[in-house]
């Protein structure tokens, strides 16, 4: 081994680069995860009370609320990303770092969420509904009292999916300039042949994923009181 | 307290209710019987808004139901106390909050439905499970606190759909004795739909037969049980179960209010022993003594001398063919 090439895992781009790497990873799926929760979860109620057969039912709606949301799921998050550059320009002032690839990532993850909300709404027992119907509950009293709280379970799971599908879009982001453990692996691991670079940014992503899939599910379960 | 008049819905292409009128009188507890599909919850989805009528109206206390929307349909739903098959209690609350959702949702303080809610628990027997949620609870105690969250609103009146279904025997004679205290300790006027005749028998003053979407029969207990021809008595008190008669010499008998003793005296003294009663069942139901029996008599021409003697007293008889 020649004295100019590090050894592994000493090389600069791991002692200086790795951590603040994993911190905008786990910024950028914070952020988006959160933004995704905020507009997804009205966005899914939506499409749950006014889909055919439910509370507020409108046909007219629903299909354009549905079809805006498909189109947002099918466009793939690469291009989507850099269809989104001007946007994310305009939001954070630059079209790249992290913070620009948070707007990207939470456009793409706001359809994905609300569609989990709306199926998540759907295993509510008709009957639960039903029954807050007769106490004479209106339709923002049962999104509350009865939606919302019976569907929580489903609805912290969604949340997970989400958060953990983000961790793979930051990754992908990092190819177009993005940032976080992705454009290390990219710009390093692959780029330039530091084969142990790319072992540790794929060590530190399976684990944020595990993490993540860890306490959303004892956070699940914590608040689902059905067994 | 209920009076339904002409009440109509059709489904595309379908009749579920084709013009039903029936009235239950105030604290009176009122049975709704009928197969499935005969059009019970369509009946009471109408009688509660949850599904509107084509035509009719169904009046709870002098309001009529079917005019209602919006607001007024959920201010008028406060009125009426409702139970489920399987209890829907939501699962995200305790027992204890389960009970004062509908004091939640009509805007009453916390302190104001907790105190409320705890002496429902209370009513029910269920003290000691405030802090539950449903899936620790057993079926019965689910239905309690199903029956104490629909007496939160104080309604007047309690609709339970098929509110014993789902339980086993013994857990229906309490869910049941609980209603019929319930009826006489806050004079509630009861809506019960059943497919279990057990439940009219035990409980119900009056009740009502539905077929096809149709009333077939409606009435007091005590006048329906006098009539054992009729469709409702003969559910109620049902026949035993018929045998090959080759020799044409059984003879089926339907008492209502006369005593069993009453038919060996006859059959005494017109000359015509009974060799054998086959099969039977007697019980009393509101007071009253009723019961069918399957009589066995030496040949068909003794078998034609009794039954013109009981029916001469009064009894109704059948000869079965």
């Amino acid at each position: 081994m020649t004295a100019d090439r590090p050894l592994w895992f000493d090389n600069p781009a791991i002692r200086i680069e790795l951590w603040p790497a994993l911190g905008e990873t786990l910024l950028m799926t914070v952020f988006a995860t959160a933004f995704a929760i905020i507009v997804g979860l009205p966005l899914g109620v939506w499409l749950y009370m006014t889909a055919k057969g439910s509370l507020t039912d409108n046909r007219m709606v629903y299909r354009i609320v549905s079809t805006v949301v498909d189109i947002g799921r099918s466009i793939p998050f690469i291009i989507l990303m850099i269809a989104l550059i001007p946007f994310a320009r305009f939001v954070t002032g630059s079209a790249l770092g992290w913070q620009a690839t948070v707007v990207s990532l939470t456009v793409s993850a706001i359809p994905f969420y609300a569609r989990l909300v709306e199926a998540a709404l759907r295993e509510v027992a008709a009957g639960k509904i039903e029954a807050v119907q007769m106490m004479g509950a209106d339709s923002w009293q049962l999104i509350r009292q009865v939606l919302v709280p019976e569907a929580l379970p489903g609805l912290l799971s969604g949340a997970t999916v989400t958060a953990v599908a983000l961790v793979s879009y930051t990754a992908m982001a990092g190819a177009v300039g993005g940032g976080g453990l992705g454009a290390l692996a990219i710009s390093y691991g692959y780029q330039r042949y530091q084969t142990d670079t790319m072992i540790a940014c794929i060590v530190l992503l399976v684990a944020c994923v595990a993490l993540l899939q860890l306490a959303g599910d004892l956070l699940a379960r914590s608040v689902d009181h059905r067994q | 307290m209920i009076e339904l008049q002409e009440l109509r819905k059709e489904f595309a292409g379908s009749t579920a209710l084709a013009g039903i009128s029936l009235s239950v009188a105030e604290g009176e507890i009122h049975g709704i019987v009928g197969r499935s599909g005969a059009g019970k919850s369509t009946l009471i989805r109408c009688l509660t808004g949850l599904e509107s009528a084509t035509s009719g109206h169904a009046r709870i206390d002098g309001v009529d139901i079917t005019a209602l929307s919006g607001a007024r349909l959920r201010a008028s739903r406060r009125s009426i106390g409702m139970v489920f098959q399987h209890a829907n209690l939501l699962d995200s609350r305790t027992a204890l909050e389960n009970v004062e959702h509908p004091l939640q949702v009509a805007g009453v303080p916390r302190a104001a439905r907790r105190a409320r809610a705890l002496e429902l628990l209370e009513l029910v027997g269920l003290t000691d499970r405030a802090g539950n949620h449903p899936a620790q609870l057993s079926g019965g105690q689910q239905q309690r606190v199903g029956i104490a969250r629909a007496l939160a609103s104080e309604p007047k009146i309690l609709l339970c759909d098929e509110p014993t279904s789902a339980l086993d025997t013994q857990t229906t004679g309490q869910i049941l004795s609980l209603i019929a205290s319930l009826r006489d300790r806050l004079g509630i006027t009861v809506l019960i739909i059943t497919h279990e005749m057990s439940v009219v028998r035990e409980i119900c003053d009056s009740a009502t037969l539905l077929e096809h979407g149709r009333v077939t029969q409606t009435g007091m207990l005590g006048e329906i049980l006098a009539d054992p021809s009729s469709p409702l008595a003969r559910d109620l008190v049902p026949l035993p179960r018929a045998s090959d008669d080759p020799h044409r010499r059984t003879l089926e008998v339907a008492l209502a209010g006369t005593p069993l003793g009453t038919v060996f005296d006859i059959a005494e003294s017109t000359g015509t022993p009974i060799s054998a009663v086959e099969s039977g069942t007697l019980e009393t139901i509101d007071g009253t003594q009723v019961g069918r029996l399957r009589l066995v008599c030496a040949d068909t021409l003794q078998r034609e001398r009794l039954s013109t003697a009981l029916r001469a007293r009064g009894i109704h008889v059948e000869e079965a063919a």
